[in-house]
């Protein structure tokens, strides 16, 4: 396999469609399926009641929203070392993906926070580091959409990304000392010692769901901006002829 | 099967809002993604066809 | 070597020394948000107490983010940048020298500031010696990360605001070690670790930044 042929915008572009309907698909399918067992397999839970059928998408999203910004930084550094244009775009298409699934773990963490603990708002070690690693997506995408030039843009939003990636760690210590400095054990996430198993598959399935989802919509926002950038090219002026 | 009825379904034992509010706006995320990315792609293409247009003339 | 991270130093510090205007904006900045703040929550002495290391924390986050802006533009503007990249000096150096120049224009004044608003709230005076020694270690780790920030935002429109929106949140560790450390003193449960740590962040900043802000900047200027 040479990893140069796909990694041409012009290849890319066809390859990509073709997938975008399998994941699209699946992601469906394990949406189906994770939801079927989060609401009908899944028994209540003894201590939280019916409450606690929230973890089936805040805790896929909190994972998504750290594994999203990880893979991103993984295209920037290749973008970065290799000059690859297509990591960039790929770096740059996953970003607002990774800003909802951090938006949707705090808002489900709120709405968690809010029977479990009596507050909307904690300032829990994990939903501080979720929401400040909410303001680094910020950050990259507020970067990236004030440069005009592509080139620059796509590589200052990389070396953020970086940066940032490098910085997502300490954060997370930092807060997590500061949280227990102030607070104690008076607030803590931890969840029943032995959660049933069809627990844990229900959320595999809907992290597993999310991910999915989130290459399919990758690829799709890539596609666009793969035509965009590259529409001086023939294989895109042959492209924009062919469709009506 | 948990559930005896859809009441008890929509009621998730009194957390309801907490429950549903979750999954909502989630749902709600996801579909103003797809929205907007639909929105996107057609732009481009009209941009495209757009310049690609006055390029010929 | 040596002798071209001195000279970058001493001409951003002659060039700030002619204008006397923009350099004083920062550090009264710095002292009217402090100053604010009191009023906005209220005179009670134990509650003055308990915030002022976060506020005078939080203040000098701002502070030096507001004289950010400047540290890359003017050369940047009249071409000097340019210049300075193409010499044969690594580039890595020259972002360490602006950061440097940096922490000395804009770093230093907020420590000798910082006890006299230390006192307006009611700060007792071993904590004001640890608010000062957190700052001492915290200040050049806000002008090494800042300068990352000043050189990705070179040039462009509303780079000012951008700035704060990309470094905050990098800030979040020395701000937590920084302010946590004046705290220990107040609870009794010592400023050691959270000194340690701000100095580990410092150490892990001074090996990082510069190379990271000589890549922005090349970025930037190509």
């Amino acid at each position: 396999m040479n990893l140069y042929y796909y990694a041409s915008p012009a290849t890319f572009y066809p390859l990509a469609g073709r997938l975008i309907p399998w994941f699209a698909a699946l992601a469906a399918i394990l949406t189906a399926v994770g939801l079927y067992i989060s609401f009908f397999m899944a028994p209540t839970d003894f201590q939280q009641g019916e409450g606690y059928r929230i973890i089936f998408i805040h805790v896929p999203a909190a994972w998504m929203s750290m594994f999203i910004y990880v893979v991103m930084a993984f295209w920037s550094a290749i973008g970065l070392a290799w000059n690859t244009r297509l990591s960039f775009v790929m770096a740059r298409s996953l970003a607002p993906t990774g800003a909802m699934f951090t938006f949707v773990a705090l808002w489900t963490g709120a709405f968690w926070g809010k029977p479990m603990w009596g507050a909307w708002w904690v300032w829990d070690a994990r939903l501080t580091s979720e929401l400040i690693l909410f303001f680094l997506y910020v950050g990259v995408m507020a970067l990236q959409a004030a440069i005009d030039d592509p080139r620059r843009s796509d590589r200052a939003g990389a070396l953020l990304n970086l940066v940032g990636v490098i910085n997502v760690p300490i954060i997370y210590f930092s807060v997590k000392w500061w949280n227990t400095l102030h607070q104690g054990s008076s607030v803590s996430l931890t969840r029943a010692p032995s959660m049933a198993h069809i627990m844990l598959w229900g959320m595999l399935i809907m992290a597993l769901a999310a991910w999915m989802y989130s290459i399919a919509v990758a690829l799709v926002r890539a596609r666009s901006l793969i035509i965009e950038r590259e529409r001086q090219t023939d294989w895109v002026r042959s492209l924009l002829e062919e469709k009506p | 099967m948990n559930w005896e009825s859809w009441g008890a379904f929509w009621a998730m034992g009194g957390y309801g809002l907490y429950v549903w509010g979750s999954f909502g706006v989630t749902l709600l995320c996801i579909v103003g993604e797809i929205w907007l990315l639909r929105r996107h792609r057609l732009q481009t293409w009209q941009r495209l066809k757009r310049l690609k247009s006055w390029d010929s003339q | 070597m040596l002798r071209f991270l001195f000279t970058v130093i001493r001409r951003d510090i002659m060039l700030a020394a002619r204008r006397r205007g923009d350099w004083l904006t920062a550090q009264f900045f710095f002292v009217m948000v402090v100053s604010m703040f009191p009023l906005g929550v209220g005179p009670e002495p134990s509650m003055l107490r308990t915030i002022g290391p976060g506020v005078v924390w939080v203040a000098a986050l701002l502070a030096s983010l507001l004289s950010l802006g400047r540290l890359f533009a003017d050369d940047f503007r009249d071409g000097t940048l340019e210049q300075m990249l193409l010499s044969p000096y690594p580039n890595t150096l020259l972002a360490l020298g602006k950061a440097i120049a940096h922490w000395l224009i804009n770093g230093i004044p907020l420590l000798l500031i910082a006890p006299v608003l230390g006192i307006q709230f009611n700060l007792p005076p071993e904590a004001l010696w640890i608010l000062v020694l957190s700052l001492a270690i915290g200040t050049p780790i806000l002008s090494l990360l800042g300068s990352i920030g000043a050189a990705l935002t070179l040039g462009l429109r509303g780079g000012g605001v951008l700035v704060t929106l990309l470094i905050l949140p990098l800030y979040v560790p020395a701000l937590i070690f920084g302010a946590g450390a004046v705290e220990g003193v107040l609870s009794g449960t010592g400023a050691e670790a959270h000194l340690s740590l701000l100095g580990a962040f410092l150490m892990m900043s001074l090996l990082l930044a510069p190379w990271v802000s000589a890549m922005a900047l090349k970025v930037s200027v190509e």
